[in-house]
């Protein structure tokens, strides 16, 4: 009965988003209000529709309902009530199920804003904004239905179908499969949503850009009206990408954060050419220039939403992520194909119209180091794509798949993580329209300086990595120059208002958000490369089998095997859990219970590492392998993660200027026109 | 119908031929290293990857089928194969993709090629559009402000507060 009405709920939303997309069309091609609000009506009832219809899979995946596959395959009975109701994006259909639901929040959203400026562009905007939703339900409704249920004919075969074929009866398994164990991380129940929201919100920039276009009104507006929902976009896929490290720290067991696997580079090229975006933009919105190269970065950014979607939910390029494997590649490819054509289309088309407004005039100004901050991004960009697709290529070419691994990306783009460090380093340093070498110079010897005197005691502190201080040289000097913008700004302050430091510093960001907040996010940035550093340059790692009592050195550390329990656990899955104690310098620091988890529903073994974290270091055990203990011991693999939790810290501040840069402004207060020469202006803008 | 001597002779080349192929056969043996560790062992592992367990590298994949091929690497290891000659015998048996990156060679050329292209061919449109765009400011150039349509702000705090404040107005109107 649930799984009927889902079922027809979802049929209505498909026929509502349909429609709305002909009233949209009709509304522009007749000029009729009354259409263009009909379409908006349209889009805003999908909303609660699709609410209704993930309402009703977790209904049916709380309550058991196994005879519906999509249950069956995601729950099982010793599941906590918690994991029932994420496991609505644990699977294929209810992840896509999921994105519909967060689109149609998302753009209705959009649609309750004031459009009397902008109403040329809602049309637009609506159908967009319908035909991506209107996709994703085609998707839901044609091939991955989650309301089919199993079916047992009368001559015994088993069917599944959403409807039972004449005669058969009901087939009630009776328990599910589970979920797969590596979603059963309080990480990767935050994550999936995270990364959704950040696809998601990138779609409205997008449909504002293609209204732009086809209403030929292509200054700055589009731009500004759209800044907040580019840096939600940004803020969420960036929560996302760190949430996803953590849970592969966490989970995966190989020690590491990032492998550059094909769907964590899905989800960091829509995060690549958003960045350059957001950078570029200001370009636009302040010198009039690069209104092409925008249009061509959320183009890109959309396209590339899609297809990170395509990669996770297609199962095309194999990988830990790929859990839910069907047939909607090809849907999927045809989307992203149709799409991409009609927006190099409307570029074209429009190509004239979008000429820059004005000029650089110095290759050190601002405009022209954000232009080599993007370049520098597409760079990083087009190796990660090449690199996450090329092994398709060989298969398809040569018939033989080849392995991109981790060595390929950190080698191609290990220079231009580093040139890009640099930029954030100067850029901000450097004005608008204008600067010379002298003016940056004299801005920038002090943080050099004093970043020099960092690297000399990482030096004389034994540090002989030439690579490592070289980037210990970057990182410490953007710490420098953010801090002394801040303490250049705080000090200006003060001296026209007279306030304490603390107050100084909160108006002083209050009332320039997005340039205070974008610093923020450059020291998150370094603090994280900080943390990257530490693990790429110095990480150490050791195994070994030992017997109770026997020891395994690495370092300055000593781990001891006491002892090892096995053990069934009373949510299905049976443990393996050591214990060891730890040492450093000869003296006990604690004591870790690396595990090895094997879930019965799936069979799948999960390994959780026991971890010492510190601010300096991380002490990351894993349990390999145990035969019995009367024969030869435990095999334990230790790694030594030296400033790994910088990388963490750093992704905690990133989120904390995002969330500063983000933050929505008060209504605007009428504000008396008093400009006269030496009179200071009142200003809360969001600055630069 | 051969002799008791030819039998004899026969015997003797029989024992001899053996007595060469053992040695052959052992001279390995007494040449093998120490078992090596398993530290050895990851070294060359974390550089290969299992068909079956895509994306996992090698020496952290759980499965027992990555598990007889760590043990493979031990055995190759202590019959003296280097590092290179190992991955290249595991790439021989199962293929290319065992190596954590494409060899140089044939269609794989591309993978390391193109992205120094695209990156180059970026370069030189930046530089174009510098070279298009970039237009000495008024006071630079000694020319009227006619001749730059947007001088730079930076140049005048006054003017550039009121831009500013002018901008601040249309974004609060929208």
């Amino acid at each position: 009965m649930l799984a009927n009405i889902g079922f027809g709920v979802l049929v209505v939303s498909f026929i509502t988003s349909l429609y709305g997309i002909i009233a949209s069309i009709i509304g522009v091609r007749k000029n009729s209000l009354a259409w263009v609000e009909s379409a908006r009506k349209a889009m805003q009832i999908t909303f609660p529709l699709i609410t209704i219809v993930a309402l009703a899979i977790i209904l049916l995946l709380v309550t058991g309902q196994y005879q519906v596959q999509y249950v069956y395959n995601v729950t099982s009975s010793t599941m906590p009530l918690y994991l029932k109701i994420t496991a609505l994006w644990g699977g294929q259909s209810g992840s896509l199920v999921f994105w519909a639901w967060l689109m149609s929040a998302f753009t209705t959203a959009v649609t309750l804003r004031k459009w009397e400026r902008d109403r040329e562009f809602l049309p637009w905007v609506i159908l967009v904004g319908l035909v991506t939703l209107t996709f994703f339900l085609s998707l839901i409704l044609f091939f991955e239905n989650p309301f089919v249920r199993f079916w047992v004919t009368a001559a015994g075969n088993q069917v599944i179908s959403m409807f039972p074929p004449a005669g058969a009866a009901p087939l009630i398994p009776a328990d599910g499969r589970g979920l797969n164990p590596l979603l059963r991380h309080p990480g990767m129940i935050i994550h999936p949503p995270m990364l959704y929201l950040g696809f998601v919100s990138f779609v409205i920039p997008y449909a504002f850009a293609v209204a732009a276009l086809v209403t030929g009104r292509t200054d700055d507006r589009w731009i500004r009206i759209t800044r907040r929902w580019t840096l939600v976009a940004w803020l969420f896929l960036s929560l996302g990408l760190v949430l996803g490290s953590r849970w592969a720290y966490d989970v995966l067991g190989w020690g590491g954060y990032w492998a550059w696997d094909p769907v964590e580079n899905a989800a960091f090229m829509p995060w690549l050419t958003g960045t350059a975006f957001l950078h570029s933009v200001m370009i636009q919105e302040k010198r009039g220039l690069f209104k092409r190269w925008n249009m061509i970065l959320i183009i890109l950014t959309y396209a590339l939403v899609i297809f990170g979607t395509f990669l996770t939910r297609s199962g095309v390029l194999s990988s830990v992520h790929s859990f839910a494997q069907s047939a909607i590649g090809p849907m999927f490819f045809g989307f992203i194909a149709l799409s991409m054509i009609f927006s190099v289309w409307l570029l074209i088309w429009r190509w004239q119209i979008l000429h820059a407004e004005g000029n650089m005039h110095s290759l050190l100004s601002r405009e022209a180091l954000f232009l080599l901050n993007n370049l520098l991004f597409m760079g990083i960009l087009v190796v990660v794509f090449w690199g996450t697709v090329f092994p398709l290529i060989s298969e398809l070419f040569t018939g033989q798949k080849v392995t991109v691994g981790p060595a390929f990306y950190e080698r191609s783009t290990g220079p231009l993580f580093a040139a890009l460090l640099l930029l954030m380093g100067i850029a901000p340093l450097s004005a608008w329209g204008h600067s010379t070498v002298k003016t940056l110079g004299k801005a920038l010897w002090k943080p050099a300086l004093a970043a020099l005197a960092v690297v000399i005691a990482a030096f004389a502190g034994g540090i002989r990595n030439g690579w490592a201080l070289f980037g210990f040289l970057l990182v410490s000097l953007v710490i420098f120059i953010t801090l002394f913008e801040y303490f250049r700004g705080v000090t200006a302050r003060r001296r026209r208002t007279g306030e304490g430091w603390l107050a100084a510093l909160f108006n002083l960001m209050a009332r320039n958000r997005r340039r205070y907040g974008g610093y923020i996010i450059h020291l998150g940035v370094v603090l994280m490369a900080l943390g990257i550093i530490g693990i790429e340059m110095f990480q150490t790692e050791t195994q070994g089998t030992i017997p109770p009592g026997g020891s395994l050195r690495l370092g300055r550390y000593e781990v001891t095997f006491t002892r090892l329990d096995i053990f069934d656990a009373n949510d299905g899955r049976n443990v393996a859990r050591a214990t060891v104690l730890v040492s450093k310098d000869g003296r006990m620091v604690g004591e870790l219970h690396p595990r090895r988890d094997l879930y019965f529903d799936s069979m799948q073994p999960m390994t959780i590492p026991g971890v010492r974290s510190t601010i300096e270091d991380d002490l990351y055990v894993l349990l390999v392998d145990w035969q019995p203990i009367s024969s030869t011991g435990v095999t334990f693999k230790v790694f030594h993660n030296p400033l790994i939790n910088w990388l963490w810290i750093g992704g905690f501040v990133f989120i904390l200027g995002m969330l500063v840069a983000a933050w929505p402004d008060k209504d605007p207060q009428p504000v008396p026109v008093a400009v006269r020469r030496g009179q200071a202006i009142p200003s809360r803008s969001s600055g630069d | 119908m051969i002799g008791k001597t030819g039998l004899l002779r026969r015997l003797a080349w029989l024992v001899v031929l053996t007595g060469i192929l053992i040695a052959v056969a052992v001279e390995p043996v007494s040449a093998q290293q120490p078992t090596p560790s398993d530290d050895d062992v990851n070294r060359v592992a974390k550089q290969m990857y299992c068909p079956v367990c895509e994306n996992i590298p090698l020496d952290v994949c759980p499965t027992q089928a990555c598990a007889q091929w760590r043990e493979l690497i031990r055995l190759k290891l202590s019959e003296g194969l280097t590092d290179e000659e190992i991955r290249q015998y595991f790439a021989e048996q199962y293929g290319d993709r065992v190596l954590d990156v494409p060899p140089a060679r044939g269609l794989n050329w591309l993978v390391y090629v193109l992205p120094p292209l695209f990156i180059a061919g970026g370069v030189w449109i930046v530089a174009r559009v510098f070279r298009s765009m970039v237009k000495p400011s008024a006071e630079n150039a000694g020319a009227s402000l006619e001749t730059t349509p947007t001088p730079s702000v930076a140049e005048d705090p006054y003017v550039a507060k009121i831009e500013e404040e002018l901008r601040r107005r249309e974004r609060e109107g929208g």
